[in-house]
């Protein structure tokens, strides 16, 4: 008997200490992000690293509002692509495919979000600029680039959650609104979308969440030239690129300014789970 | 007057067959009320008269279903349809979204989109509903916060709001207190007035209390239609008179 | 045997929506729509597939890369160690954790919501911030460099809140009966567990962690400055290697080689295609 009361122990605190090391990880993340970078941004000025328009590492000038802008830029114009899209896809999903093509088209979608974010980048390199620079001009590497293929990326997560939320709405609603002579369309847009719009509005954040902290898809097809977007069609370069692209060679300041702005990304992503978060608490009320 | 006339009515879901060949006559401007066990295809028979039954995959109709003496299957625009055949389904469900909106939805969707004529048509539903007064000062507010009756008899004024001529009701009543089913009676007794009532029950106290007419359905086959007095009383045949006296069901 | 009255016609659908216009305007919205989707799904992975299929060679998978021969073969190791070592830190982690969670910690218990909060946040975080966190702990804090150590740690944290996700909901399917039966008949909570509990729940979590194992083989921007990018197989835990994803980024940079950068992707792309279809599979015989 008190050989299997140890046994218990033991297990218990192996499991309790599972759990801990989950919560020590973001414990972690938080700290070594923040001690590096916080710092940097102390010495630099928080003002002048926020709202710096320059950004010249070579003369210590460390200004992030084009990387800021450049992030913000893209993400939304991801998301003024990929939201439409994606609802409608998901609605698709949902209420009209025929049951023979939904599961190799669920299949297709969960392909999609399951493609490495390279193999991404590297379509893109090889069919969006191209076309972006012959269609528009330009060299092709630009925000209206990284917009298509962000949007597309942000497809699967989109479509998944808004499919999953529109099939949670009970039948009935659909239903009461045919029985009362709406069409099929105007049943879906104006009663069953509407009752789904705390799970549509979590996979927009989700999207947001994703285009956000794209990386190595954008760095290969924005441009990432470190200035104050200045149109569709230039180049930009974005928070997370602005960490991969020099990070290989940066020291002192430099390298601190880089984390920093990693933590930037950081407090941008919290925002987006508070969002989330907010979200969630709306549903149960 | 004739409302509904079906002619050999049969329905399968796959291989089972639901009704098999159903003559009815629904006389307008009465209420019409359809009783038997569960599964015997009442719901079944109600769905025919909207299409509702187009909804499920592998349901097929046979035979004649005319309102009016128009042919509802026929090259009959559906929507249009259940304008004039509207529906209260068995469990209330507002949309998520105000009383006013929910009631506005009907009309909106059929055109109309005048403010002031909106305002009339909610403020008539709901006074046929018998809520108007309970709820006149809280239009705005969200219709899933209402009580299961209240939201029902909203059901009601939704659909009412489309001006039907015919309201098909699915056992409005089973998932209420008696109170509030008592209410809804009252309802339906007062819309008799102007419309034609179809109303499926289970409960065969209802079925006498507020119907003219009823159907006695089993295993798909309408055993008996007739007189809602009349059945209840001297029923003709002897499967009715065992399950209004309740030996079987 | 006389047709059924209620098929609806496309034309009869068509002349309906004729009356509704807005109605037919949203119907071709959607279709409109669903074709893009599907459209730039099957050009993506044609076109990926139509370059890529004629540069695969043997060379390719030469045991030595050098700039002739350009092998993916030490990045295919690289990443099979890096997944091996990313789960055997995270999957039993993760899965003792979500037992944890399910088993032991009451309802309504802080350190729960705590851990909520935490695996939301963890599984938000963009992967170059992950690579941040690497590179200041594991590479520069405890001095390993850039190494398939640092790196698969890094991944490791990153697949954590997957892992434990999934394993939570396998373990919420086991109905409450089967832990009950079993303490009824006097059986102690982690034999229980071990005996009763888990077996059920093995394909739910068996899927989560292909799953994971799908991020791992597809994740870049984490790697590149924890396991480094040295392109040959790496003499001990310590040394730098680079993964597959992270070879095609490598590919693109130097900008040499473009067809070898399509044969990797269609590799990684077959990697990650079956990763889902097994994860598909082993969910499929859970629900069965």
């Amino acid at each position: 008997m008190k050989s299997k009361s140890i046994k218990e122990k033991v297990m218990h605190i192996v499991f309790l200490a599972a759990a801990m090391v989950c919560i020590m990880a973001v414990v972690l993340i938080c700290v070594f992000l923040l001690a590096n970078g916080v710092p940097a941004m102390g010495k630099i000025g928080v003002f002048n690293f926020l709202l710096g328009k320059t950004w010249r590492p070579g003369q210590d000038i460390y200004g992030i509002l084009p990387m800021i802008l450049g992030s913000i830029y893209v993400t939304a114009g991801a998301i003024i692509i990929g939201v439409p899209i994606g609802i409608m896809t998901a609605v698709f999903m949902a209420r009209y495919c025929p049951k023979k093509i939904y599961a190799p088209l669920k299949g297709a979608i969960d392909l999609l979000a399951g493609i490495p974010s390279v193999v991404y980048g590297f379509f893109g390199l090889v069919i969006i600029v191209p076309f972006v620079r012959d269609t528009f001009g330009g060299s092709g590497n630009s925000i209206l680039t990284a917009c298509v293929l962000l949007g597309f990326m942000i497809l699967p997560t989109i479509i998944g959650v808004c499919e999953s939320s529109l099939r949670a709405v009970p039948e009935e609603y659909y239903q009461n609104a045919l029985a009362l002579g709406a069409t099929h369309e105007r049943s879906i847009f104006k009663v069953v979308l509407p009752t789904a719009k705390s799970g549509v509005l979590t996979g927009v954040v989700l999207g947001i969440g994703r285009a956000i902290g794209e990386t190595m898809a954008v760095i290969m097809i924005a441009g990432n030239q470190a200035r104050m977007p200045k149109g569709l069609l230039k180049g930009v370069r974005t928070l997370t690129a602005n960490i991969v692209m020099e990070m290989g060679y940066a020291a002192d300041l430099h390298r601190e300014a880089l984390i920093a702005t990693g933590v930037v990304l950081f407090v941008f992503i919290l925002l987006i789970n508070l969002c989330l978060a907010a979200i969630k608490k709306g549903v149960e009320q | 007057m004739i409302k509904f006339e079906l002619k050999d009515l049969e329905v399968f879901y796959g291989d089972f067959q639901a009704l098999k060949g159903i003559d009815m006559k629904i006389p307008a401007n009465e209420i019409t009320a359809f009783i038997g066990p569960s599964g015997c295809g009442k719901t079944t028979f109600l769905k025919c008269l909207n299409r509702m039954n187009d909804l499920v995959e592998g349901c097929r109709v046979y035979g004649q279903v005319t309102l009016d003496g128009e042919d509802i299957y026929n090259d009959y625009d559906v929507n249009l349809l259940r304008k004039r055949v509207g529906m209260v389904f068995q469990k209330p469900l507002p949309f998520k979204m105000s009383i006013y909106d929910n009631i506005a939805f009907g009309p909106r969707t059929h055109g109309i989109r005048s403010k002031s004529a909106l305002d009339e048509i909610v403020e008539q539903s709901l006074t046929q509903a018998t809520l108007w007064d309970e709820v006149k000062d809280r239009l705005n507010m969200d219709a899933l916060s209402f009580s299961g009756g209240q939201q029902q008899r909203i059901c009601i004024a939704r659909a009412l709001a489309v001006r039907p001529e015919v309201l098909l009701m699915d056992e409005p009543t089973s998932a209420l207190d008696p109170i509030s089913t008592g209410k809804i009676e009252e309802v339906v007794m007062e819309l008799k007035k102007k419309y034609s009532i179809v109303i499926v029950t289970h409960n065969m106290q209802q079925a006498v209390r507020i119907s003219d007419k009823t159907a006695f359905f089993l295993l798909g086959e309408v055993i008996e239609f007739g007189d809602t007095e009349k059945l209840f009383s001297v029923p003709k045949d002897k499967r009715t008179e065992e399950y209004i006296t309740g030996r079987f069901g | 045997m006389k047709n059924p009255i209620n098929q609806s016609t496309f034309k009869r659908r068509m002349r309906e929506y004729q009356k509704r216009p807005a109605s037919f305007v949203m119907f071709i919205l959607v279709m409109l729509c669903a074709c893009v989707t599907v459209l730039s799904f099957v050009f993506l992975v044609g076109y990926l597939l139509y370059k890529g299929i004629p540069n695969i060679s043997w060379d390719l998978f030469a045991l030595n890369y050098n700039s002739e021969n350009v092998s993916l073969l030490p990045s295919l190791i690289n990443t099979v160690t890096i997944t091996f070592l990313a789960l055997s830190v995270s999957g039993p982690t993760g899965i003792f954790a979500a037992i944890y969670l399910v088993e032991y910690a009451k309802k309504g218990n802080k350190l729960v919501k705590l851990m909520d909060l935490t695996s939301e946040t963890l599984s938000g975080i963009p992967s170059i911030v992950y690579g941040l966190f690497g590179m200041l702990f594991f590479v520069v804090a405890l001095d390993w460099g850039f190494s398939v150590l640092a790196g698969a740690c890094t991944l490791a944290i990153m697949v954590l809140p997957l892992i434990m996700r999934t394993t939570q909901e396998a373990l919420r399917s086991v109905p409450a009966e089967f832990r009950e039966g079993a303490f009824g008949l006097g059986a102690d909570k982690v034999r229980v567990i071990f005996k009763i509990v888990l077996p059920p729940a093995v394909p739910g979590i068996l899927s989560g962690v292909i799953l994971a194992v799908g991020r791992i083989v597809g994740e870049t921007a984490s790697l590149i400055y924890t396991a480094g990018t040295v392109a040959e197989i790496p003499e001990s835990l310590f040394s730098s290697g680079r993964t597959l994803a992270v070879h095609m980024y490598a590919l693109f940079n130097e900008g040499l080689y473009i067809e070898k950068a399509y044969a990797t992707g269609v590799v990684l792309l077959v990697i990650v295609c079956a990763m889902n279809l097994l994860s598909n599979y082993v969910a499929k015989k859970l629900t069965r």
